[in-house]
């Protein structure tokens, strides 16, 4: 569905992304973990083609494929209507419109005012907390309520690949859980693609079909959760699970990442 | 002058500062740019109806329907061919530039027609008056003034509330990063508030010019009555900006009675005053982001 091959993203003269390849396909939920600095959200706005006002030529290296289809040279907005949806990190919704403004913002690139309708249920049927809400500012409500409120905004334009950049971010454990059963959910009934950009390292090898890891620019791992769980480095160094047996422990700190 | 009169008349002059604020709030609130070339902008348009009455003796309407066109088109031009180009610009050389834009409009003005005072006159008198309750003389001109006012507030109420694109284009000024995300051309949006904004001041300058005299720089003054009308308002606010417009023009118009000679300064005064009190203006709301 999106093929991204050898994408080189530059701020200024520091190289972001090394060349990074990935693919992702139709009906999986597909993770991208790495820590902090790793080049996960750069990766979803090299997509989204959100640097366009920095410099014309990003990625600068590199194509992106989305359905067959060559987006790497697109506006946003034409990639949103081919069916891509993006939930960017810390929510971004917008504070002084309402709720069902900010959801209708959502289908602003959508005609089809009974389709619309549909759609704005099926939010609330996912979102039941967005209905009784509905006409409250955005800005008023808590963190979790607004990662809900931009999942949703996400959903109104339809998409076939849904881009989620850190749901978890803020989030108690119990509301990542329940967002992450909504995700699930999103996945299962409405057939819609997942991309998962996570730190939350062990939420997202729980609910992903395939996981890449990221790490300075570089994927280090590609594989199904099952196989990433039993990796030695990952289980040291995401999942903190420690494996060695010293004595006094400092052991760990020497030892290097077996990545590259 | 009775205390009626000096009301009904600040109420108007008001309405008109309200209304050519709005052009300059219209633009802040969605891109914050600040349009300090909105009175010429408004001016050239003005001298657009005065060269199609005078050179080629259109009917009023025509004439000013043919204007409103064009300060649309101005309106788009200038955010296309100054603003645009500027990537990144910080607010100091955005100011630059719509300074720019007016001193550019100004001096093609001056060519195009001459420095000097013309004839301009409008269907609505000052002359013709009514007094519909007695000791309250209304002009005809100070009723099209209220009436026009209303019209426009409540359509940009509609607006920015019911329409999508109105919707938009509230989305664009709090979430620019956001906003494209959706899928909203925000380049087309600005362009879009840039036109309508360029179409209110026209409406507002050619109210205007039955109280001063048409030459190119006779919007100067109201445009700085407007904007200070704008900040007291909050520069964010629609209804603020049209309260603001009252105050500037009931204060102007009392103590322009009382005091002739400090006529043009009170409103900056009071101005000052009012920012020091509450720098964000009087109907400002302000967001703190939450994470």
């Amino acid at each position: 569905m999106l093929k991204v091959k050898n994408i080189e993203t530059w701020y200024d003269l520091i190289r972001a992304l090394h060349g990074i390849s990935f693919e992702i396909k139709q009906g999986d939920v597909v993770a991208l973990l790495g820590s902090n600095g790793a080049g996960k959200t750069t990766t979803l706005k090299t997509i989204m083609r959100l640097f366009y006002d920095l410099k014309e030529e990003q990625p600068e290296k590199g194509t992106i494929e989305f359905l067959g289809e060559r987006i790497d040279r697109k506006d946003t907005a034409d990639i949103v209507k081919m069916g891509i949806g993006y939930v960017p990190e810390g929510r971004e919704v917008f504070p002084e419109l309402t709720v069902l403004e900010n959801i209708m913002m959502g289908a602003y690139t959508r005609k089809d005012r009974k389709n619309i309708k549909n759609d704005l249920e099926n939010v609330y049927h996912h979102f039941p907390i967005l209905k009784s809400r509905s006409n409250q500012q955005a800005g008023l409500m808590s963190g979790g309520e607004q990662q809900m409120l931009a999942i949703g905004r996400a959903l109104m334009s339809r998409p076939k690949l849904l881009m989620l950049d850190e749901p978890s971010l803020g989030l108690s454990p119990l509301l990542t859980k329940e967002i992450f059963t909504i995700i699930k959910n999103i996945n299962e009934k409405d057939g819609v693609t997942i991309f998962l950009v996570e730190q939350n390292v062990n939420m997202a090898l729980k609910y992903s079909k395939f996981a890449y890891l990221l790490e300075n620019g570089r994927i280090v791992r590609a594989d199904k959760p099952e196989v990433l769980r039993e990796d030695q480095d990952i289980k040291e160094f995401y999942l903190g699970i420690a494996t060695e047996q010293s004595i006094k422990g400092y052991k760990r700190y020497r030892r290097k990442v077996r990545f590259r | 002058m009775p205390f009626e009169q000096l009301l009904i008349e600040g109420l108007a002059m008001g309405a008109c500062y309200g209304l050519f604020g709005l052009a300059v709030v219209i633009i802040y609130k969605t891109s914050e740019v600040m349009n300090f070339a909105a009175g010429e902008m408004a001016m050239f348009s003005t001298f657009i109806v005065f060269h199609l009455l005078t050179f080629y003796h259109c009917p009023f309407w025509v004439a000013l329907l043919a204007a409103i066109v064009f300060a649309a088109l101005l309106g788009i031009l200038v955010q296309y061919f100054f603003l645009r180009p500027a990537k990144n610009p910080t607010l100091l050389s955005l100011i630059v530039i719509t300074l720019g834009v007016e001193m550019l409009l100004m001096g093609f003005a001056s060519w195009k027609w001459g420095a000097e005072q013309q004839e301009f006159s409008l269907p609505i008198s000052y002359m013709v008056t009514y007094e519909p309750i007695k000791g309250f003389i209304i002009s005809q001109w100070a009723l099209a003034v209220f009436i026009i006012a209303a019209v426009v507030m409540v359509f940009l109420y509609f607006f920015f509330n019911r329409t999508s694109l109105g919707t938009a284009m509230r989305a664009t000024q709090q979430n620019k990063h956001a906003a494209k995300i959706m899928g909203i051309n925000t380049d087309r949006v600005f362009a879009f508030s840039w036109a309508f904004s360029s179409v209110i001041g026209l409406i507002a300058a050619v109210l205007l010019t039955a109280k001063t005299i048409l030459d190119p720089q006779f919007m100067m003054e109201p445009f700085l009555k407007a904007f200070a009308a704008a900040v007291l308002g909050g520069l964010m606010s629609i209804p603020g900006v049209l309260i603001g417009g009252a105050i500037m023009g009931l204060l102007e118009n009392f103590f322009g009675y009382a005091w002739p000679v400090w006529k043009p300064i009170t409103a900056f005064i009071v101005i000052v005053l009012v920012l020091c009190v509450r720098p964000s203006g009087l109907f400002a709301k302000h967001w703190v982001k939450k994470v």
